[in-house]
């Protein structure tokens, strides 16, 4: 195999934003993914296998087969889970990963989002830090993932984000019923709604069509494309250059280093099972927060006997991903229009400044609830099973709105991803154990945030309303994953630099959700876009080139 | 519910009473372990688990689980994505033969609505464990995907006045005005 410039593992929102910049720089990438390549015509809406719902399974990766984790629960023990169960800690395997079939909020983080420790000091306990870049290096990469993905939305009714300059390039969906109920609501409350920024065509744009508005968004592929993900935007356009070759159906397995302690690409088994070599200048891991953890935790050699970037033991530490806490309430008048995705008004007024608080979060009215994820979020006393559940399901499933939001989590070194000492996947390879939790003022952020969310729900006109607002025992990673090589200037204190490059071999970089010191209170993608626009743009700048061309 | 307006239906006892007799006429093929129409169940665990779920959904204005086919959807998994779950499923529905009998003399198919209420409450109590797998799929069988054998017609979302089939193509610009 032609040896190339740059192998990237993992075709998701980073791995596919790198592939794209690094070859329309003219650089030769092999872009490796473990999982096969949707289109539109794949995207069967199928209410129990889909990336939400997965009782009968992950509709795009990975498959129940020869692919487990560990989750280490304080309670229970180790248990082996199939990539279906809950405790898995899922995102997605297939081309675009996570963004082919997300909700698609595409939310900037606030500057103070990058600044948690010298704004509130680190809680006892807690692995709080300020991120080495701030939000004013990363503004020209949010416009761009703006701009090159594609967001609709509207941030005006909200004066709480950071400078930006330029507006986003569409215009939000028309309001659905559920804004007009809950906008009137939050502004008696005095608080500022305005319409969530989206990942989603609201008009025509780079060359396809707009959101039909179907019940089935989130967790499913659209079958309209108007939903922008990297398969249909910069993956494309990476291929379309003749510099990238994408490889589906291939697991990496391990990055390989020299005797001199460099990177020389990467060992993967290709869709036969087949152990392959593809050598490369340099390796972009790009395979979402705990598997690149694992990968580079399975890339052990003399010189690296711990694995790759873990010379102090904090690969696969500070693991987190989103606290969701909020409430249901139930009303005496339809709420329900049917017009998807559904999830349409926000509020951004908790994310930072409550005193006692460590931060807070964005609150937003949540996607359709399909009937299947009705059953257990009744009002309360209603009964588990039996005609009494079957009627309220009848009188509430179109007289409901469930307002939830990501808890700014509060990291610890403790919740973390391993390697398991005894459970392989079908490759052979140890798979990732996950273990420990967020730092517990989390939690009490989280209560806060589902009191915050019922109070606005009784003034829109709910007539009862429920909390959720758990504490679980092991840490909520799974879509929001992040944080497990973190981005740092001390070397013994994280994994990469600022520019995602490890910080002990230069020529091997993370850049995904992994390098995230705090994951904010909002869902993470579009901050990974934008650090996958940042890290590449420095890595081209910084590329000496070797001559080599295909 | 006023009953006298409902259009006719089945009634838990016939539908399964229907179901043996389909077994019999087709006895050629009703193999050794009494594999009826069933894919895994055997038609006395069909018989039991078909109590058991529609006491979870029962019949009102719109059918019960086993009406809307969601032995059909269970039976199905359990030879399939759920053949992880048999032996839980094997064990219960033998333990709730056994408790049935002890405290009522006889089957939980041939109880009285009463009792099998009574009966269910006592499973969920003894065997959370099995009973939260039959609640959960019994639920996913009936408000799931009718692809997989329950919800059949999508009974259920027309129960919850979802409009069937759903109504797509809202985009409200002209496609064909291209692309900005
Ligand atoms: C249903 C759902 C809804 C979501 N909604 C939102 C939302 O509304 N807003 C938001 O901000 N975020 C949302 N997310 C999360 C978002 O998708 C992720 O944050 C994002 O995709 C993470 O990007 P990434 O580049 O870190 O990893 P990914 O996008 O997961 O990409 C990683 C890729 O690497 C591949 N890979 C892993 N290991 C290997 C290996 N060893 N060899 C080869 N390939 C490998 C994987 O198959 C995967 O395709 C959602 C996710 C899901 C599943
Ligand atoms: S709601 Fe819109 S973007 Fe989402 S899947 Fe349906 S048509 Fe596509």
């Amino acid at each position: 195999m032609k040896r190339v410039n740059a192998v990237v593992v993992g075709a998701g929102a980073a791995g596919g934003i790198v592939a794209k910049e690094l070859a329309t720089a003219g650089l030769s990438v092999v872009l490796l993914e473990r999982g096969k390549w949707y289109t539109a015509n794949d995207c069967r809406k199928d209410d129990l296998r889909n990336q939400r719902t997965t009782v009968l399974g992950n509709a795009f990766g990975p498959e129940d087969e020869g692919n487990p984790r560990v989750l280490f629960d304080p309670h229970s023990g180790p248990r082996t889970l199939l990539p279906s169960e809950g405790g898995y800690q899922n995102n997605a395997a297939c081309v675009g990963g996570g963004t082919l079939s997300y909700g698609a909020m595409a939310w900037r983080f606030m500057p103070q989002d990058f600044r948690m420790r010298s704004i509130y000091g680190a809680p006892a306990g807690s692995s709080l830090e300020d991120w080495p870049i701030g939000y004013d290096d990363l503004e020209p990469y949010y416009e761009k993932a703006e701009y090159e993905i594609g967001v609709s939305g509207d941030y005006s009714g909200s004066p709480f984000f950071g400078p930006r300059r330029r507006q986003l390039p569409m215009a939000p969906l028309p309001p659905n019923r559920e804004f007009q109920i809950l906008e009137p609501a939050a502004k008696r409350l005095g608080l500022h709604p305005f319409h969530i920024p989206m990942l989603r065509n609201s008009v025509p744009y780079n060359g396809r069509g707009p959101c039909m508005r179907c019940r089935w968004c989130v967790g499913f592929a659209c079958e309209v494309d108007a939903k922008n993900g990297s398969q249909n935007t910069v993956i494309p356009t990476a291929l379309a250059t003749g510099n990238c070759a994408l490889r589906t159906e291939c697991m990496a397995r391990e990055v390989l280093t020299d005797d001199r302690g460099r990177v020389r690409g990467v060992a993967y088994y290709d869709a036969n099972g087949h152990l392959e070599e593809q050598l490369s200048d340099i390796v972009i891991v790009s395979a979402c927060a705990i598997e690149s953890a694992r990968l580079l935790l399975n890339s052990k050699s003399r010189l690296f006997p711990n694995g790759l970037g873990n010379r102090y033991d904090q690969v696969g530490r500070n693991l987190q991903g989103h606290h969701y806490t909020g409430a249901m309430g139930f009303f005496d008048a339809d709420t329900y229009d049917d017009v998807g995705p559904g999830a349409s008004i926000a509020v951004a007024d908790y994310n930072h400044g409550t005193a006692g608080l460590c931060g807070g979060g964005m609150l937003a009215n949540e996607f359709i609830r399909l009937p299947i994820q009705m059953v257990d979020r009744m009002p309360a006393g209603t009964p588990r099973w039996g005609l009494r559940h079957k009627q309220s399901m009848r009188s509430f499933y179109k007289r409901n709105i469930a307002v939830m939001g990501p808890t700014q989590p509060i990291p610890s070194a403790d919740a973390r991803v391993t390697l398991d000492p005894a459970v392989r996947d079908k490759w052979g390879m140890p798979v990732a154990r996950i273990s420990g939790n967020v730092h517990p003022h989390t939690f009490e952020i989280g209560l806060v945030q589902a009191q915050r969310a019922e109070l606005w729900l009784k003034e829109a006109g709910a007539v009862s309303t429920i909390l959720n607002a758990g504490k679980p025992t092991v840490v909520s990673a799974g879509q929001h994953q992040a944080g497990t090589c973190r981005m740092g200037i001390d070397p013994q204190a994280s994994v990469v630099n600022r520019n995602c490059q490890i910080h002990d071999v230069d020529n091997v970089f993370v850049i995904d959700g992994s390098v995230h010191v705090t994951n904010g209170g909002f869902n993470p993608v579009l901050t990974i876009m934008a650090i996958a626009y940042l890290a590449s743009e420095s890595l081209v700048r910084n590329w000496k080139g070797t001559g080599f061309r295909s | 519910m006023p009953s006298s307006k409902k259009p006719k239906r089945m009634t838990r006892r016939q539908f399964v009473a229907a179901g043996t007799m389909g077994c019999a006429a087709l006895a050629v093929g009703c193999k050794e372990g009494n594999h009826g129409n069933w894919d895994f169940l055997n038609d006395a665990q069909a018989r039991t688990l078909t109590a058991i779920c529609d006491q979870i959904v029962p019949e009102d204005d719109f059918p019960s689980a086993s009406q809307a086919g969601v032995l059909t959807y269970i039976d199905k998994q359990l030879a399939r994505h759920y053949r992880r779950h048999r032996d839980i499923y094997r064990d219960g529905l033998a333990q709730a033969g056994a408790m049935s009998r002890e405290r009522f003399g006889q089957e939980p198919a041939a109880l009285a609505a009463p009792q099998m209420a009574e009966l269910t409450s006592a499973i969920e109590k003894q065997n959370r464990k099995f009973f939260d797998l039959v609640r959960s799929h019994t639920f996913e069988g009936y408000y799931g995907a009718p692809r997989h054998g329950g919800n059949r017609n999508a009974v259920s979302w027309r129960m919850l006045g979802m409009a069937e089939p759903p109504v797509n193509g809202r985009a409200q610009y002209d496609l064909r005005k291209g692309s900005a």
